[in-house]
């Protein structure tokens, strides 16, 4: 018999299920042509806005990148989370992954890890330009390094966001739309705070943009920190929610 | 041992799984037979942890579903309804993810799964590039990975053409011997091929559930012979024949060059050897003589389609 000894590290067994997903989810990513697309159009964007502040305006710095960044990741990353589960449920593997043992949290865990670690790689290569950077001039490496800190926990909460998405249509196009919408909002609620009466300036804690920037300005606030954990916790718990529900 | 019991399931307004309760003993092929839309599926899939039931309980080996669906995925290996895997892996990965969530790390077992489901040429191909048979295979190579006690196979041979399902049918007899095998189908013949017992579902409810035999056995009416001779004309024949003990009738068929006739006979009768010495006496020559296998369409008509009281029966 293969099956049948409950391991008594419960805890372990399934953070091991979790990985093994996310390294299945990782490779399918790999797999099919939309991991290249998405990194390309990234990295076309990203890449003007930095040589744009390097050669224009002759600045050894990266600021014009991490303040893109928010509204790049806002499409992006939602073009990777898209499939997550929509795709799942559109081809019937759902069933199949809902039948094997993992619990709906593995699954959901599994796949949001995918989806960080994917963007971790598509950030990657902008290292260069921090190589750039410091080759070519001495810039402050404390908005640089919050500003990679940032940017990962932001792409991890607009992953939460696209998982959640993901997690209650069969059709991807609808998962693109909502999860971009939804990211897009988070993103311009600071920007349109101008338009509300002064008593609900608060509105701007909410907005993704709010905390990343303070965050990449090289100053980590937990309150900030705590913000993206949030935001992933409650998507996450949602997904879960949905994932075991909606069959 | 699995035991159902009240087991209930509703789409909005629809009733898709009607209140039905049954048990499956251990080592037991069971077939779960019905008309397209009857609740098979919905019943199979709520057998495997994919459904929650509405209400009612599932029990495997003292364990209900609703508290112990982690150790129950695990008891279980489950073929979906016409196979939805991971179209963009390729089917040695698969297997392996499969493998790996289900904690083996042999790698042999995958290789002696994949001989097992002859599999063994298509383990670097990618899934969406396989045929039906195929891909149904390796649905079955995911299923029977971990050695379950208990085998679930929604429509294990929908799509497959004569050859393939002869060797699915066989494949599943062999596991038979040693496993719980659940599987559902509306085929006939393929309950009849394969299983020791059926439950027949229709609309949501059981309409019968018997041993195969039994219900073989049970249905009500009688038993045709064809029967083919020269050497005498239909008259002399039917004459002749009607007087064996059984015939209730005979009919001829039309437009054979032989003088052929069928006979309707009571189904405990066996009235063969007595043609044989007929044949003998009159100098006939038998061409043919067959008789009808008495089939599961017959019950599965009748109480699929039947009235009322017939259903309730």
């Amino acid at each position: 018999m293969y099956s049948g000894s409950l391991q008594p590290e419960v805890k372990m067994k399934s953070l091991n299920e979790s990985l093994i997903i996310m390294r299945k989810e990782l490779k399918g990513y790999f797999n099919s042509p939309i991991a290249y697309i998405v990194i390309t159009v990234f990295h076309a964007f990203t890449g003007f806005f930095f040589f744009k502040d390097f050669f224009y305006y002759n600045q050894a710095e990266m600021r014009g990148l991490f303040q893109t960044l928010p509204l790049m990741l806002s499409f992006v990353v939602p073009a990777v989370t898209m499939k997550l589960f929509a795709e799942e449920r559109q081809s019937g593997s759902f069933e199949i992954l809902m039948t094997l043992p993992v619990s709906a949290w593995d699954a959901v865990l599994g796949k949001f890890f995918a989806g960080v670690a994917f963007s971790a790689i598509m950030l990657s290569p902008t290292l260069i330009y921090f190589v750039t950077v410091f080759l070519v001039g001495s810039p402050d490496p404390g908005p640089v390094i919050g500003g990679y800190i940032g940017a990962l926990l932001l792409a991890a909460a607009y992953t939460s966001i696209g998982l959640l998405a993901s997690s209650f249509t069969r059709n991807q196009i609808i998962s693109f739309i909502t999860a971009w919408a939804a990211c897009f909002l988070l993103w311009i609620l600071d920007k349109v705070i101008i338009f509300l009466p002064a008593p609900f300036g608060f509105v701007s804690y909410f907005g993704t943009d709010f905390h990343f920037q303070n965050i990449a300005r090289g100053i980590i606030d937990t309150r900030d920190v705590i913000y993206f954990v949030s935001v992933c916790a409650l998507s996450l718990m949602f997904t879960v929610k949905n994932v075991e529900e909606r069959r | 041992m699995i035991t159902v019991d009240g087991l209930s399931k509703s789409y909005g307004d629809f009733k898709a799984v009607d209140d039905i309760s049954f048990k499956i003993r251990d080592g037991e092929i069971t077939g779960l037979l019905g008309p397209n839309g009857a609740g098979k599926t919905t019943t199979l899939r709520m057998l495997s942890c994919y459904l929650t039931p509405d209400s009612g309980s599932i029990t495997v080996d003292e364990k209900k579903s609703a508290e112990n669906t982690l150790d129950i995925k695990k008891m279980i290996g489950y073929l979906p309804e016409s196979a939805p895997l991971y179209a963009e892996m390729m089917v040695y990965d698969y297997l392996k993810y499969v493998a790996e969530i289900r904690g083996i790390t042999e790698e042999e077992r995958i290789s002696e799964v994949a001989g097992i489901c002859r599999i063994n040429d298509v383990m670097h191909k990618n899934i969406n590039e396989l045929s039906k048979g195929y891909k149904q295979r390796v649905g079955l190579a995911h299923a029977m990975i971990h050695d379950p006690q208990i085998l679930i196979l929604d429509e294990p041979t929908s799509g497959l053409d004569p050859i393939e399902i002869v060797e699915i049918r066989n494949l599943i007899k062999e596991l038979g011997k040693s496993k719980t095998v659940i599987l559902s189908t509306h085929i006939l013949s393929e309950v009849e091929a394969t299983c020791d017992r059926v439950i027949i579902i229709n609309r949501g409810r059981i309409v019968a559930d018997d041993s195969t035999e039994n219900l073989q056995s049970a249905v009500k009416g009688d038993k045709d012979i064809i029967f083919r001779v020269s050497g005498t004309d239909f008259i002399a024949l039917k004459s002749a024949v009607s007087g064996i003990g059984g015939v209730k009738n005979v009919a001829s068929i039309d437009g054979e060059e032989f003088t052929s006739a069928v006979l309707t006979v009571d189904h405990q009768a066996e009235v063969r050897p007595e043609l044989f010495r007929l044949a003998v006496q009159n100098n006939w020559v038998i061409y043919e003589m067959k008789q009808e296998h008495l089939s599961l369409e017959n019950v599965f008509r009748e109480l699929t389609t039947g009235s009322e009281d017939e259903k309730s029966k």
